[in-house]
């Protein structure tokens, strides 16, 4: 064989080398391309990578039939306004609902960090924080998708303001992505749950998996948790503000 | 050693990860049922992918009786045809090939070829075949509904799909999307295993450049599906929401039976851009693998290195990367904007050099090699000139100009068949009669599989290539029957009758193959734990099948690539993998 492969040097864990070397090194190395990187979480990064091609047909067909459509597009900011005492304010629901999202990847990051300094009770708590604020998200979108079915008459097949793919795309995009903020609100319970019964303290094993727990898990929920708020923004950009 | 074998093997490093304990079974239905081992959900995966593919077969059958035989068969009538049509194509491409592949296959190389105990998550692993098998059964079902399964083709453009006049537009349709929904989301959980498992589980010393290729064309074909399938995904809810709720995603205003239907200003051309953009890289999802196998069988084979290894690997992820770009080839007729032909022609002719070099590699490999003509070589050999074939004249049909008198005539259903059809079928005959000694202990019986490669070569040439000529002629493809046409001659219909007898003849060959393996698992010849000689991981295991956890207590170490093949200087014609330097004679 070419004596290609002569100079293994084998990064042990600690001595990473930085930059393009380091890069070129793990990527030529045995055992593990993205070293220190626990299976769950590098198997995370690729689930969302997928998940990013999914969201991105939905936005993509979208605007495609946004464009297509011959009908005028609904006047977006006063669909999304609400009344208070008179005056609608444009997308003040929407704004909240953001703000929310944004707010629980922030105490997310504090769950991971005190998970990584094994503080179970901190951690439980926050963890319990960020899944009240999704679940506050998804009533939120709950009250938007009544207000818009039962006062505005809007349907996924048709409206009174304009052209029908409003409904439909609004239907079914806010809908994937609040299934998606509902089934990250279920694990973060349940990973809570794990938390504040010391599950990872002594690494107990998975019902089915027979897999040791361990902390790395909360930072693998919070990937998929921040992925889901970083959906939103493009969703609140492309739908809400466009 | 002269050569370099010793320097390559000096560093053995560490390991960096400790073992992760495996789930142990404890009764006869967590082993061989809701099982965890990759091994046997490889042979899940494959019996089931392989039982739908027979009945994708039989659908041709009764698809070439009605075309080699107008009006002899009452049975056969235009819609059940056109039922035939589609179900065939999507059983063949979607629940046969990719899951034989990268579900059979890949469960069952990965782990043993890279080095590994099982798949990174076996629990998730094992849901993947269940979801699999679930998606089987929706799409079986769709036969036993009022009105049938779907007659749309296999493409499912609507509005055609889901309009009045359709065959399987209550029941047939609907099942059809929600299976595919399933396939997906099962082949997610599965392919993330795969390729984490690829990254991240690879015993010592087995680096990425010391891979077989086989573990290459798996690894990138999965990262293709990863990627491709949700567009599949998110086309199927949108046609679904169109068909349930009535919305106008992809339905433009159309008159059904003189009044204005419900739908209005869809984009009929938005479903075939999410299509064929999953489309096409399927047909590499296919390939790759496909191209992998070929490489290490060939090798092995002709016991000499695969010619141009490191090609080989980036020629893999080119192709991989390339086929994202060049979907539209498949829409030139569609009435899209004319200057995306100019792009996706271009970018199409340009993905035919990679693959060209892949196959001058593996004619480089076997230039001199010390060929042994086994089963598994002759079906490797007959791919590489099928393969040739069906590559060409998709140079011919990526060429706008050149397409679209061909398009939607039999030249595009003899190109693809030749191309993603038989050649790939071809490589997975290749693979099992390759591998079936690791997977069984037994060889296959050598006399049938003779009778069995000869008949499928020669009868699928004499199949295709006159297709290709009532193409040139414009015979249509899709058509219930030609009736007397003024362009199509004569002797048209004698060539379509002259196919259909072919396909039965080849059809009936299958029937011996798999005979073939149904007696060879009990009666077969036993094989030993390397009947090939060959230096990969899979061959070096303690036992035969290999157990639970794959390689007894120690996992092997790999101190060089997977092709040192009749080395001089070295007694035995090939050193495996794992052999430790100081111990080759």
């Amino acid at each position: 064989m070419a004596p290609q492969d002569t100079s293994t040097a084998v990064a042990q864990p600690g001595d990473l080398k930085p930059g393009l070397t380091g890069l070129a090194e793990d990527w030529s190395s045995d055992q593990r391309t993205f070293k220190n990187v626990p299976w769950g979480k590098a198997m995370m990064w690729i689930f969302l990578l997928s998940d990013t091609f999914i969201f991105s047909c939905f936005l993509i067909s979208y605007m495609t039939v946004r464009m297509s459509t011959a009908v005028a597009w609904p006047p977006v900011s006063e669909v999304f306004s609400l009344s208070f005492g008179g005056e609608p304010i444009p997308l003040i629901l929407i704004a909240i609902m953001t703000f929310i999202l944004i707010t629980s990847s922030g105490t997310m990051v504090l769950a991971v960090n005190y998970g990584y300094r094994k503080d179970r009770k901190k951690t439980a708590l926050l963890l319990i924080i960020t899944a009240l604020f999704g679940a506050s998200f998804v009533g939120m979108q709950a009250f938007e998708w009544t207000k818009l079915i039962v006062e505005e008459g809007v349907r996924p097949w048709e409206n009174p303001m304009g052209a029908s793919q409003f409904g439909s795309a609004f239907f079914m995009i806010t809908g994937f992505h609040g299934f998606h903020v509902s089934v990250g609100v279920l694990f973060l319970v349940l990973i809570a749950r794990k938390v504040w019964r010391g599950d990872y303290d002594i690494e107990k094993k998975g019902f089915f998996t027979s897999r040791k727990g361990n902390y790395e898990i909360v930072e693998t929920m919070g990937l998929y948790w921040h992925f889901v708020d970083l959906v939103w923004v493009f969703i609140f950009a492309f739908f809400y503000l466009w | 050693m002269s050569n370099g074998v010793i320097e390559d093997s000096q560093v053995i490093p560490a390991a960096e990860v400790e073992e992760v304990e495996l789930y142990h079974a404890k009764s006869f239905i967590t082993k061989w049922v809701f099982c965890q081992d990759a091994k046997v959900i490889a042979i899940q995966y494959s019996v089931t992918a392989i039982a739908i593919g027979l009945v994708g077969l039989v659908l041709s059958w009764l698809m070439r009786l009605q075309l080699g035989f107008p009006d002899v068969f009452s049975f056969i009538d235009a819609e059940s045809y056109y039922q035939y049509v589609t179900m065939h194509g999507m059983i063949m491409v979607v629940y046969l090939l990719t899951a034989l592949f990268l579900g059979g296959f890949g469960n069952y190389l990965i782990p043993l070829m890279v080095g590994a105990r099982d798949m990174v998550f076996p629990y998730m692993n094992m849901l993947s075949y269940w979801i699999y098998l679930l998606a089987t059964l929706i799409l079986a079902a769709s036969f036993f509904v009022p009105g049938g399964p779907t007659g749309a083709g296999w493409t499912l453009y609507p509005p055609q799909s889901i309009s009045e006049g359709t065959p399987g537009i209550n029941g047939g349709i609907i099942l059809m999307l929600v299976s595919l929904a399933f396939f997906i989301i099962g082949f997610t959980m599965g392919g993330l295993n795969y390729v984490v498992t690829v990254l991240q589980a690879r015993t010592r010393g087995m680096t990425l450049m010391r891979m077989p290729l086989t573990v290459w064309g798996i690894f990138v074909a999965t990262i293709l599906a990863l990627l491709a399938f949700p567009a599949l995904f998110v086309a199927a809810i949108m046609t679904l929401f169109d068909k349930l709720l009535g919305t106008s995603f992809f339905m433009p205003e159309m008159l059904v039976q003189g009044e204005l239907g419900p739908h209005e200003n869809g984009s009929p051309l938005l479903f075939q851009h999410l299509f064929w953009f999953f489309g096409h890289p399927e047909v590499y999802i296919v390939a790759l693998p496909a191209f992998g196998v070929v490489s290490d069988i060939i090798s092995t084979h002709a016991r000499k290195n695969i010619f141009g290894y490191r090609m080989m690997v980036w020629a893999i992820v080119a192709i991989g990367g390339l086929s994202f770009i060049v979907w539209a080839h498949h829409m030139y007729v569609s009435g899209m904007n004319p200057y995306f032909g100019f792009f996706f022609a271009t970018t199409t002719l340009i993905i035919a050099v990679p693959t060209a070099l892949k196959l001058y590699n593996w004619v480089l490999t076997l230039y001199k090699g010390n060929i042994h003509l086994t089963i598994p070589m002759l079906f490797c050999v007959a791919f590489i000139l099928t393969f040739l074939n069906g590559g060409i004249t998709g140079l011919f049909l990526g060429n706008v100009i050149v397409d679209i008198p061909l398009s939607d005539t039999m030249f595009v259903v003899a190109h693809f068949h030749m191309v993603m059809g038989i050649a790939p079928v071809l490589v997975i005959f290749a693979a099992i009669y390759h591998w079936f000694p690791k997977m069984s202990g037994r060889m296959l019986h050598e006399g049938w599989g003779q009778f069995h490669f000869w008949v499928t070569f020669l009868g699928s040439y004499l199949i295709y290539f006159p297709m290709h000529y009532l193409g040139f002629v414009g015979v249509p493809r899709r058509y219930f029957e030609i009736g007397e046409t003024s362009f199509v001659p004569e002797s048209a219909v004698a060539l379509n009758e002259f196919i259909t007898i072919m396909v039965l003849i080849v059809g009936f060959a299958q029937v011996v193959f798999i005979i073939n393996i149904i007696w060879s698992v009990f009666k077969g010849k036993p094989s030993g734990d390397n009947p090939w000689n060959s230096t990969t991981l899979e061959w070096q295991t303690a036992t035969t099948p290999p157990g639970h956890g794959n390689f007894g207590k120690e996992l092997p170490i790999c101190y060089r690539w997977a092709y040192e093949y009749s080395l001089p200087g070295v007694k035995a014609d090939f050193i495996p993998q794992n052999l430790a330097p100081d111990k080759i004679k």
